[in-house]
């Protein structure tokens, strides 16, 4: 049996009942892992060999229904897909197997994803079309229309992107990198006729796109690589495309980047605060600015450094702008 | 060895709200006689932002700054996380879509460009360690760091989306990135191990959501605290606005003390080779810094 390596690894897991128990606590496992073997196998082994109380979601193991997702040493990983000498050679062998939300375990691995659900299902992910109840034909797009899908459709909302984005952690109200993913994913359908609707919802403060930290957490988690905060890019494209950016702090922040741009090359950085926040909120920055001042962090407007050959920038501002800001 | 010489993409922020990065930057380059020729052309990179508004300007102009190191021959240095995540994203996109650089390159050709993709580009910290040497520096440290336990923060943008930055930063894995660490203890420091030395610092959203922001730079700050840092250090000049200007406001968002010295890469690498405070702009620092 033992004609390939083999490399002991121990495992910590997450283990928890919360109808039983009043904390978590972690459960030491060793086991002997071979190279073709996944997360999965090892939860497997737990479950078959150690303790059949052990509990995990898992279906398909095959990369597709994406129930399987957990994190090993805090990198969001689908189970039937990562190879434990991969994480072996990241983490070295110990490895420590947790739940995607710690605060929101059931059982053992199983999490209560409800909040992720909830997020889901408030950008209307399906299509939005008067479609005949009995169709003759398929209702079939071009290639080229699809390629603009930019693979979106291919989520399986194991949740990884969610769990793993810092923004959600902090505010309870953002939709997050799997919704927002799936919104432009309809968005982006010829066959779909509510994109103003959607844009309406992902353009709210606090709740859609203008929330994201760009810390491309979604991106590394992504088992499917669909990298999710470009398609949030994508949807700010569309906000502003539509004609649909209401003049506020964060719109006229990114605006304000091409002004300055073409006025200095240089980012003038108190004239886009003062710009972003317009005359009367900038004054809540007083503060942190007289402080900045008093330590020689603020430069003088007359003092603004500017790019050489600006004439270019000019040039290609004019020529190469798709964009027009209301 | 022959001196190492780079294009020098400066960035917004060393020229206004962080002086201090400017001299230390140019400091340890003049002690370690490395070039940094000024890219005198270049334009600011659009901060993650401007691509929300216009994604193809902003590719447009980056594709211009780039232009103009290869004109020179040189790999790019950044000094900044977030300039050299979208030359980075730049080159990227450009290099591994032919239609795509056309179109660009057909804008560029009005003001007599053209990009060819024969620039490579990294962030500082990865020029020292990967091109100078990390036994290099080790082998200049005349005031050993060794009673600090120092909290590296790496800051997003250099490592993350990995298959951007590539080999620029030294295959650096975004779960568990080791080069500052590594820094670290080659000037002589303790590097403290928390959870959160990989994750963001909230920077990005500081003006439309203070609130987020601060609780995500909070969460980072105690960490370290807790885990006995003596101060932070990090390659981003955002990350430093953030941890190091705002932390007044982070502590009244957290309703706890997250006061500690912040140090710039660069700082925290002159004053173990021996360059004076003075010199590495100390005096910018807003947390103080107490223990030089």
């Amino acid at each position: 049996m033992k004609n390939y390596d083999t490399k002991r690894v121990n495992f910590k897991v997450f283990r928890f009942n919360k109808e039983v128990d009043r904390l978590p606590y972690y459960e030491n496992y060793s086991f002997d892992v071979a190279q073709d073997e996944v997360v999965l196998d090892i939860l497997n082994k737990i479950k078959w060999e150690k303790d059949g109380s052990f509990s995990y979601r898992r279906s398909c193991r095959h990369g597709i229904c994406g129930s399987c997702a957990i994190k090993v040493n805090n990198k969001p990983v689908l189970s039937c897909k990562e190879r434990v000498f991969d994480l072996i050679d990241i983490f070295g062998y110990e490895l420590v197997f947790e739940p995607q939300d710690i605060k929101q375990a059931i059982k053992d691995m199983v999490v209560d994803k409800e909040r992720f659900w909830s997020k889901y299902s408030s950008v209307k992910p399906y299509l939005v079309a008067e479609i005949d109840a009995h169709p003759k034909s398929e209702n079939i797009i071009s290639e080229g229309e699809a390629d603009r899908l930019d693979e979106a459709d291919y989520c399986i909302q194991c949740g990884n992107c969610f769990y793993a984005c810092p923004s959600i952690q902090v505010n309870g109200d953002y939709i997050g990198p799997a919704a927002l993913l799936k919104a432009f994913r309809f968005n982006t359908d010829v066959r779909d006729e509510a994109k103003r609707d959607r844009l309406e919802i992902v353009n709210q403060e606090s709740k859609g796109v203008w929330d994201c930290v760009k810390c491309y957490e979604c991106a590394e988690a992504c088992p499917k690589d669909l990298s999710p905060i470009d398609k949030i890019t994508k949807l700010h494209n569309q906000i502003f495309e539509e004609n649909m950016a209401t003049d506020n702090v964060a719109t006229r922040h990114a605006v304000g980047f091409k002004d300055s741009i073409q006025k200095h090359g240089f980012l003038d950085e108190g004239e886009l605060v003062r710009y972003s926040e317009g005359n009367l909120g900038v004054l809540k920055h007083v503060p942190e600015a007289l402080h900045m001042l008093k330590n020689g962090k603020l430069i003088m407007p007359w003092q603004m450094p500017k790019s050489e050959k600006l004439d270019e920038v000019d040039k290609l501002i004019k020529s190469s702008s798709t964009v027009k800001f209301k | 060895m022959e001196n190492l010489k780079y294009a020098f993409f400066v960035g917004c922020t060393p020229k206004q709200s962080t002086p201090e990065l400017m001299q230390s930057t140019l400091a340890i380059a003049e002690a370690f006689n490395i070039e940094l020729v000024e890219l005198v052309e270049a334009t600011c990179c659009g901060a993650s932002h401007m691509q929300d508004y216009d994604d193809f300007l902003s590719l447009v102009l980056n594709a211009r700054n780039i232009c103009y190191a290869e004109k020179r021959g040189l790999t790019i240095v950044t000094v900044c996380n977030t300039c050299q995540l979208n030359l980075a994203t730049a080159k990227y996109r450009l290099d591994n879509d032919e239609s795509l650089k056309q179109r660009v390159n057909a804008k560029l050709k009005e003001v007599g460009l053209e990009y060819k993709g024969t620039s490579e580009i990294k962030h500082f910290l990865y020029a020292l360690i990967d091109d100078f040497g990390i036994d290099a520096i080790a082998s200049r440290v005349t005031n050993p760091l060794k009673d600090l336990y120092i909290a590296p923060f790496y800051g997003c943008h250099n490592i993350r989306p990995h298959e951007v930055h590539g080999s620029s930063n030294g295959n650096e894995d975004p779960y568990r990135p080791t080069s500052l660490d590594r820094l670290i203890v080659a000037l002589g420091g303790h590097s403290v191990e928390y959870g959160h030395k990989n994750k963001c610092c909230g920077f990005h959203v500081e003006l439309q959501a203070p609130k987020t922001a601060n609780r995500i730079s909070g969460s980072a700050m105690l960490d370290a605290i807790e885990n006995s840092a003596d101060t932070m250090v990090t390659p981003c000049p955002l990350c430093h606005l953030r941890l190091d200007v705002q932390q007044k406001s982070i502590s009244e968002e957290m309703g706890q003390d997250v006061s500690i010295p912040i140090l710039h890469m660069p700082q925290m690498v002159g004053l173990a080779i021996g360059i004076s405070p003075e010199k590495l702009g100390i005096k910018h620092n807003i947390a103080k810094v107490d223990f030089v």
